[in-house]
């Protein structure tokens, strides 16, 4: 029998009824590899008796075929779905799982207990109400516990569960599992922000205290799991929090309807309440709360709505509604926390894609205050996050966006970050609090502007570019381009890799990092002399498509000018002007482009040169026809 | 709130992040109670306005006409654009269940008609119906679902997908199918149009129907391209089906339930699964994982 009830043979319609009523609780299992979580879930899902026949029958099968468990049902494979998974028998990917009793449904997050899939873990916290944490008793509190108890409660998770599992393999012994559970305390009471800590003695494998409380715990005087679960409040706290309702989608059927559509973030809102629009500032009055089944009085958070205002004033998709009597916060330069989802280091410096409910800005992510060590949780001093990192910087938006603190409002408060090549999520981010000093620092207006510097010495200021493997012959062209230039009476600057790297960006090497902070300094100056007027040239490996684009965003769109030198590689290597090829094959210079450190060419530059067929003199020319066209 | 209100809301969140993000989002409609309820959502979401999208059939020519009648009616009582599309070269080819087999019918007509339909109108972001209760791979599904130019889904590189913010920024010639219901179950659907009044196929509920047994599974002549062996005569028998599909290949069940609240009683007290009834899962074990690599929905 698939669901267990004696209402659904006898009195359907008023089990339907009951049905109707139930309330959701999602939760989330993590801990350790082996510690057991696709097995409580297994045995979870086997005692509700959610399991149909032939699913069950498929299990046998398959645990007899590739389980771990001898000829016992091995849970595990019930819920490891990907191939890869059940021929490696371990867990990949987060897997949500349903099931329900007479009070509730649940939705449960299987996730992977890996260090490497720590990212999916964070994921399935990400939405869970509840965190299981297991604990295998033969291994005690592993540094992925607390890792993921570390997770859970950056996210948010109040409530916890320490399921001591496998205490069958330890005799269920009272001694042992006391002791696991006051490691975990001492653990958590520093390290970590939980209301409640909750422990159970289970084994999974057997169902002891999983469901039923088991007779091998006489010790044990507490609730089994699943009584936890049926019982546990979980308030509603984005009700208590002040009204936010962040826009989707405008919704214009017509000439005389604009309603703005949107998920109710936290709090409460009803008709007439006075409400204002960020960013901006501007006030209004809900007129309506309309839905498909009728217009509201009133509605409150984790409400799908269309809200109509009493005046005619511009909104649209990333801007936020919040009631008027307690206002977001706006600012564009923030501390957060960060934790690194890419196998490509996080860069400081770099700019990347935030997006925060419906709100999108260009981010760029500044130097990390410190990086945490989830096994020690010291503060350690960073300058860059790899996968599964998490680290404390401050972060500027190219905009100020409409925030709270992740701490008094999720949706508000969190964020990813995405890359701007990839389209990936690299990051997540939680905001702490604004940085004000971006606030007193305001731009100074000037009555010299650029037009007028460049008309006094009749020329059209220019940031030609040069990139390009080293010795594919940028510092060449570029010292004949503006020999050529002067003869033309143009007033020019050459910024030169190697004579940057001599005075104003000595302090920093060749690491991507360090790549990406040499051509955000060169990118600045150069961007100052094209205000002052100037034809600027400048030669860099500058090897990231990114960084290239930054720089491009720096100035006009016809003021940049990208000139790729396109030289092979091999070319390169035999002409070695300077040497370095050499040392780099032999393994002196670590981080050399093209040979341990990548070049990404560029796509669409405005100009390609292929040294193989021009001369230095023939590109010089070719760059001078381009911008004299 | 309900588990229900809850689900409710949150498909509409989605099918709103989706059109406000999307270039040319489109919404797959299989004409079965998934989709059935996956379209009241979207008439829920854009409400007082009209479904912003089109909704696109993958016809195979070989699904019960009494789902084709009831998809024009549908499209037409709601006034929303219906898109059908038959892949050509299976058409040509004369496609048949019966001699061709289950896996290559569905390979021709349903997997390279989906990619065909996709590419041909260049829709970036597909709506689906599927759940994670449904089977194992699903389970492991993001609601955001990357493919790549070639409708591939990798299930080893999957974004990570935090809170309720979704990523939907794609590289060129990438798709996205999102899936608005991935947190429901059978149940949860079937309790939704029961308390919703959302139409449904008249085949979910129990009627006599002339069917034959084949391999064990009841089969409905639905019409007379089914081959029947000398002097076979179809039974009329009480059936309803608990799933969708091509006629050939959906094995129909026994049963008198013909109201609601009796299709929930004997879903709820049935000892198999719902997708039992598709011959496609049990191929291997791992197919629908790579049904879906290769691009079915």
């Amino acid at each position: 029998m698939a669901h267990v009830s004696e209402l659904i043979s006898t009195d359907i319609d008023s089990y339907l009824k009951s049905h109707e009523e139930k309330s959701l609780l999602r939760f989330i299992t993590c801990g350790s590899v082996d510690d057991g979580k696709s097995t409580l879930i297994g045995r979870m899902l086997y005692e509700s008796k959610m399991l149909f026949d032939d699913q069950l029958s498929a299990l046998k099968h398959d645990s007899k075929k590739i389980g771990t468990q001898g000829n016992e049902i091995d849970f595990a494979l019930l819920v490891d779905g990907l191939a890869a998974e059940r021929e490696q028998g371990i867990t990949i990917d987060v897997a949500y799982r349903f099931f329900s009793t007479d009070k509730r449904k649940y939705i449960v997050a299987d996730t992977p207990g890996h260090e490497e899939y720590t990212r999916n873990m964070a994921t399935g916290a990400s939405t869970a109400d509840v965190a299981i944490i297991l604990i295998d008793a033969e291994q005690g509190v592993l540094t992925q516990t607390r890792r993921h108890s570390f997770i859970v409660s950056m996210v948010g998770v109040k409530k916890v569960l320490l399921a001591v599992n496998k205490l069958d393999l330890v005799n269920y012994s009272q001694e042992v599992y006391n002791q696991i559970v006051s490691d975990y305390s001492d653990f958590a009471e520093n390290a970590l922000d939980l209301e409640s800590i909750t422990a159970v003695p289970i084994s999974a494998l057997l169902g002891d205290n999983v469901v039923e409380k088991s007779e091998k715990t006489p010790w044990y005087k507490g609730e089994t799991i699943m009584q936890y679960l049926e019982n546990i409040e979980v308030k509603n706290q984005r009700k208590q929090t002040p009204f936010r309702m962040p826009v989707q989608w405008v919704n214009r059927p017509n000439s005389g309807f604009r309603g703005f559509t949107g998920l109710i973030a936290s709090g409460e809102t009803k008709v007439g309440d006075k409400i204002r629009l960020h960013p901006g500032g501007n006030e209004s009055t809900i007129e309506s709360i309309i839905t498909w089944d009728g217009k509201l009085p009133k509605a409150s958070a984790g409400q799908s709505v269309t809200i109509t205002l009493n005046d005619e004033i511009d909104v649209s998709r990333g801007d936020i509604i919040a009631t008027s009597t307690d206002p977001c916060g706006e600012a564009d330069q923030f501390q957060s926390r960060i934790l690194w989802m890419s196998d490509d280091a996080m860069i400081p410096g770099r700019q990347y894609i935030l997006k925060s409910n419906t709100q999108s800005a260009t981010l760029t992510l500044g130097r990390l205050k410190h990086r945490i060590d989830v096994n020690t949780l010291d503060h350690l001093p960073a300058k860059t996050l790899e996968l599964n990192e998490i680290g404390v910087c401050n972060i500027s938006l190219d905009k100020r966006i409409a925030f709270d603190s992740y701490e008094n409002n999720q949706t508000m408060g969190g964020f990813i970050v995405i890359d701007r090549l990839s389209n990936n999520t690299v990051g997540m981010g939680l905001i702490d609090f604004a940085l004000r000093r971006s606030e007193n620092i305001h731009w100074q207006k000037m009555d010299v502007s650029k037009e007028s510097r460049a008309e006094q010495k009749s020329q059209i200021p220019k940031l030609i570019w040069f990139t390009g493997l080293s010795g594919s012959g940028k510092s060449s062209i570029a010292n004949i381009l503006e020999k050529k230039l002067q003869s033309l009476g143009k007033h020019t600057i050459t910024l030169d890799g190697d004579n940057i790297r001599h005075g104003l960006n000595r302090d920093l090497g060749f690491t991507s990092a360090d790549r990406v902070e040499n051509i955000r300094r060169v990118g600045e100056v150069a961007k100052l002399m094209v205000n002052s007027g100037l034809i600027c040239i400048t030669s860099f490996i500058s090897p990231f498509e990114s960084e290239r684009k930054m720089v491009r965003s720096l100035v006009l769109e016809n003021e940049f000018i990208e000139v790729f030198v396109d030289t092979p590689l091999s070319v390169c290597e035999e002409r070695d002007v300077k040497g370095l090829y050499a040392k780099a094959r032999s393994g002196q210079i670590p981080n050399f482009t093209g040979i341990s450190s990548p070049y990404e060419p560029p796509k669409n530059p405005e100009i390609r040169i292929d040294t193989t067929k021009a001369s230095a003199e023939e590109a010089a020319n070719q760059i001078i026809d381009f911008i004299t066209e | 709130m309900s588990h229900l209100d809850a689900l409710e809301a949150e498909a509409i969140h989605i099918m709103r992040e989706v059109v406000a993000e999307a270039e040319n989002p489109v919404m797959l409609y299989s004409v079965g109670k998934d989709s059935s309820v996956m379209l009241h959502l979207a008439r829920k979401a854009f409400h007082p306005g009209k479904i912003p999208f089109p909704i696109m059939h993958i016809d195979t020519m070989w699904k019960f006409s009494e789902m084709i009648d009831f998809r024009d009616k549908t499209a037409k009582d709601l006034g929303v654009d219906l898109i059908v599309h038959i892949n050509p070269e299976g058409k040509e080819m004369g496609m048949n269940p019966f001699i061709h087999g289950s896996s290559k019918h569905t390979d021709v007509m349903k997997t390279d008609g989906l990619k065909q339909a996709l590419d041909k109108h260049q829709f970036d972001v597909a709506f689906g119906g599927a759940r994670r209760d449904e089977e194992k791979s699903r389970a492991k599904e993001r609601i955001f679902s990357f493919r790549t130019s070639k409708h591939r889904w990798d299930p080893k590189n999957q974004r990570p997908e935090l809170w309720n913010l979704y990523n939907s920024r794609k590289n060129q010639g990438e798709s996205i199918r999102v899936f608005p219901l991935s947190n429901w179950t059978e149940l949860d659907i079937w309790q939704y149009i029961h308390l919703e009044k959302i139409p449904i196929v008249p085949l979910y509920f129990s009627k006599e129907r002339p069917v034959v047994e084949r391999d064990g599974t009841l089969i409905l002549v639905d019409d007379d391209r089914i081959p029947l062996t000398e002097g076979e005569k179809p039974m009329m028998k009480s059936v309803r089906f608990r799933t969708l599909g091509c006629y050939p290949l959906t094995g129909a069940v026994e049963s008198e339930a013909d109201t609601l609240p009796e299709i929930i009683q004997e879903m709820l007290l049935t000892t198999t699964s719902e997708r039992q009834g598709r011959t496609i899962d049990h191929d291997s074990n791992a197919s629908m994982e790579k049904k879906k690599q290769e691009g079915y929905f």
